[in-house]
């Protein structure tokens, strides 16, 4: 590729989220300071308004949450960042984005918990919130990058399957990946592929907000543009309006966790590195992967066949990719800053096809690669 | 009526949920009555809500209308305007969802001075839960969360809506129709944070607990409470503690969050990128 000089940036992991969010179209952001994601509020703050997007200052995390929900049902792609606490306090709205089909997206820098926990260190603990963190059967997608290049094009990817797909967005960093400065080359914005949510074709008097296209996803009409119709976080039929009809409710519970499932293959995104002779695979994604890719070159000049499956989408869960994988190797080793939350997937998934064990971490500090070869090494001699 | 009924009722939508002399169809009627002499295009108009009986408003008018989660439509409103900033954004909420789990909100709308027009229907308690007692309920007043009175002070939403910055602050009841209507059309064309708060009646929560116990009662307290800026001045300190002022409190001419907000996009604009 032949980039010019200007192109080539270093930027933090936080710099390089709103670098992408701006190229994918995102003009406006609501959000409340926390660490470690206030760059991107930062940055944000800067960028919009000179693009002639807006930026708000929210009274906290809940307001924020509610805001770009609004925003986006005005018709702009819409961001927030936050971190624990702040993530805590948005799920009750993101699961009216849910209910309501809002694209938006969410990004979390994760950080220990529960509670304030630690505010300057890495975790991973948030896995299973993302998934289940607002209540009720619900559907999401959240991706996860390891590398500030990977935040860059995942921000991108996360505003495009926003629109694709009328869907909350999460990305989940964490503290070591949004603070840290890598190279990135920013592409020319013809380069990127930029997906905006699907129009009516219908005049606004056929218009049903909720009927789905045979994709699975119904157009979606901005406020202001000739549709009037109806959000309610109630279960509601296709015409938005709150139903108790039996079947209306089955069908409308039934749509918003399928219409992801029906396109997993599409949203399921990850990196095979050296599997296709591998006896050992590690399961890693976020800033440990990068430890879990230096482990496969250490493991194998020691002749032990390892590889890694990289996961840069965590929901929907790459289920196919896994199960055939344990068909293939004999172990599977899932190192995670936390206690163990991807892993009961992964055991989900294979159904004792392979041996799975963990490697967890949870004092603030990053898993190393050596401390994942010696695990290796001591379930080899076992 | 029929025709405004025509022009702005999602007639699908009926029957409606509400009980039989409830004051919140007749604040709906006077806000569609405000819009229409206003004779605004319906496309331009968003209407937002929280949650409780109130905010069902939402579902039964022919506007673009969000109704929302408890407390938050402020948030939500606040969204779309930034959004659509040509649009009418007009928020329906319940005493409970503006002041009490939306109080901050609320506040901070104010504070920016945001080109919203809040429109709190204040039936003095949750009436969707079923009565139990709100930040606006009066002291010593019953509610299925006080059975042996409230002992909490009540909020002043007047007041309140006031000193965090709004630029127009009004309150009348479902009684007073005529001033509502005109105090809303005030309202809504106002181009900062305006408020205006109805005392509305809740016969089956509030007027059971407190016995105000038919339709025709709670009329005829809210005519009992309600007085004129004017008539409060030649009342008693203990007179005052059942009655409440109705009319304009504020009406105020100062830069808007909006007319801000397009100088803040020249500004960036102008300035170099660092
Ligand atoms: C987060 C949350 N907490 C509590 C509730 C339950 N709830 C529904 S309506 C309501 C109160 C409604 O009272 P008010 O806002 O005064 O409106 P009204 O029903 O009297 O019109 C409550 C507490 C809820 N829906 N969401
Ligand atoms: S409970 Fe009260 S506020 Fe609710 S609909 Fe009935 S009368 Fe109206």
């Amino acid at each position: 590729m032949n980039k010019s000089l200007d192109n080539i940036k270093l930027l933090q992991g936080n710099e390089a989220c709103v670098q992408g969010a701006l190229l994918a179209g995102v003009r406006f952001f609501a959000g409340y300071p926390i660490t470690p994601s206030s760059e991107i509020a930062e940055g944000m703050a800067y960028y919009l308004p000179k693009l002639g997007g807006k930026f708000v200052q929210m009274e906290d995390e809940i307001a924020s949450m509610a805001a770009i929900i609004g925003a986006s049902i005005g018709g702009l792609k819409s961001l927030t960042a936050t971190s624990g606490p702040g993530f805590t306090l948005k799920q009750e709205n993101l699961g009216y984005a849910i209910i309501n089909e809002i694209p938006c997206v969410i990004v979390n820098a994760q950080r220990g918990g529960p509670s304030t926990g630690l505010p300057t260190k890495p975790a991973q603990g948030d896995m299973m919130q993302a998934r289940w963190g607002t209540h009720g059967d619900h559907s999401i997608i959240a991706l996860a990058p390891s590398t500030v290049d990977e935040v860059f094009w995942l921000t991108i990817k996360a505003v495009n399957f926003s629109e694709k797909y009328r869907t909350p967005v999460i990305l989940l960093l964490d503290e070591v990946i949004a603070h840290m400065r890598e190279k990135v080359i920013i592409p020319e914005p013809e380069e990127i592929e930029i997906i905006n949510r699907k129009k009516p074709t219908v005049p606004p008097e056929e218009y049903l907000p909720f009927k789905p296209d045979q994709d699975g996803i119904p157009p979606m009409a901005n406020f202001g543009e000739g549709y009037r119709y109806h959000f309610t976080g109630l279960i509601h039929n296709q015409k938005g309006f709150p139903t108790s009809n039996p079947q209306e409710i089955d069908w409308h519970l039934r749509h918003i966790y399928n219409k992801i499932k029906q396109n997993a293959k599409n949203i399921t995104l990850y990196q095979r590195h050296f599997l296709d002779d591998a006896k050992i695979a590690l399961i890693a994604y976020g800033s440990v992967a990068r430890a879990a890719e230096r482990v496969v070159k250490l493991a194998r000049e020691q002749g032990i066949k390892t590889g890694l499956l990289k996961l840069l989408t965590i929901w929907p869960f790459p289920e196919e990719e896994l199960s055939r994988l344990a068909n293939q190797v004999e172990l599977m080793l899932v190192p995670e800053m936390n206690l163990g939350q991807i892993v009961l997937e992964v055991e989900r998934v294979v159904r004792g096809k392979c041996q799975v064990i963990s490697y967890n971490r949870v004092d603030g500090e990053l898993i190393n690669p050596e401390e994942i070869l010696l695990k290796i090494q001591e379930e080899i001699e076992k | 009526m029929k025709n405004l009924i025509d022009r702005y009722i999602r007639k699908e939508m009926f029957p409606h949920i509400w009980c039989p002399g409830c004051g919140n169809g007749v604040v709906l009627g006077a806000i569609i009555r405000a819009i229409d002499d206003l004779k605004w295009d319906k496309n331009r108009i968003a209407m937002v809500s929280g949650i409780g009986c109130s905010s069902r408003i939402t579902g039964y008018v022919d506007f673009c209308t969000m109704n929302t989660t408890h407390g938050r439509a402020i948030p939500f409103a606040t969204g779309l305007k930034m959004a659509k900033p040509d649009m009418q954004v007009i928020v329906v909420m319940g005493d409970g969802d503006c002041s009490a789990i939306g109080g901050n909100h609320f506040i901070h709308a104010a504070r920016r001075n945001l080109n919203l027009t809040a429109i709190i229907i204040n039936n003095m308690i949750y009436g969707m839960t079923g009565g139990q007692f709100s930040p606006l309920t009066p002291t010593h007043r019953i509610g299925t969360t006080a059975p042996y009175g409230n002992i909490d002070q009540s909020f002043d939403l007047v007041k309140l809506a006031m000193a965090a910055g709004a630029s127009y602050v009004a309150r009348s009841t479902v009684y007073h129709i005529r001033q509502s209507i005109s105090l809303i059309k005030k309202a809504l064309n106002k181009k900062g944070f305006s408020v205006v708060e109805i005392i509305s009646s809740c016969p089956i929560s509030y007027g059971r607990l407190n016995k105000i116990r038919t339709p025709v009662d709670m009329m005829n307290w809210l005519k009992d409470i309600a007085v004129s800026s004017k008539a409060w001045e030649n009342l008693s300190p203990q007179q005052r503690e059942e009655k409440l002022i109705i009319g304009e409190f504020l009406d105020v001419d100062k830069p808007d969050y909006c007319a801000l907000y397009t100088q803040l996009l020249e500004k960036a604009r102008e300035e170099e990128v660092r």
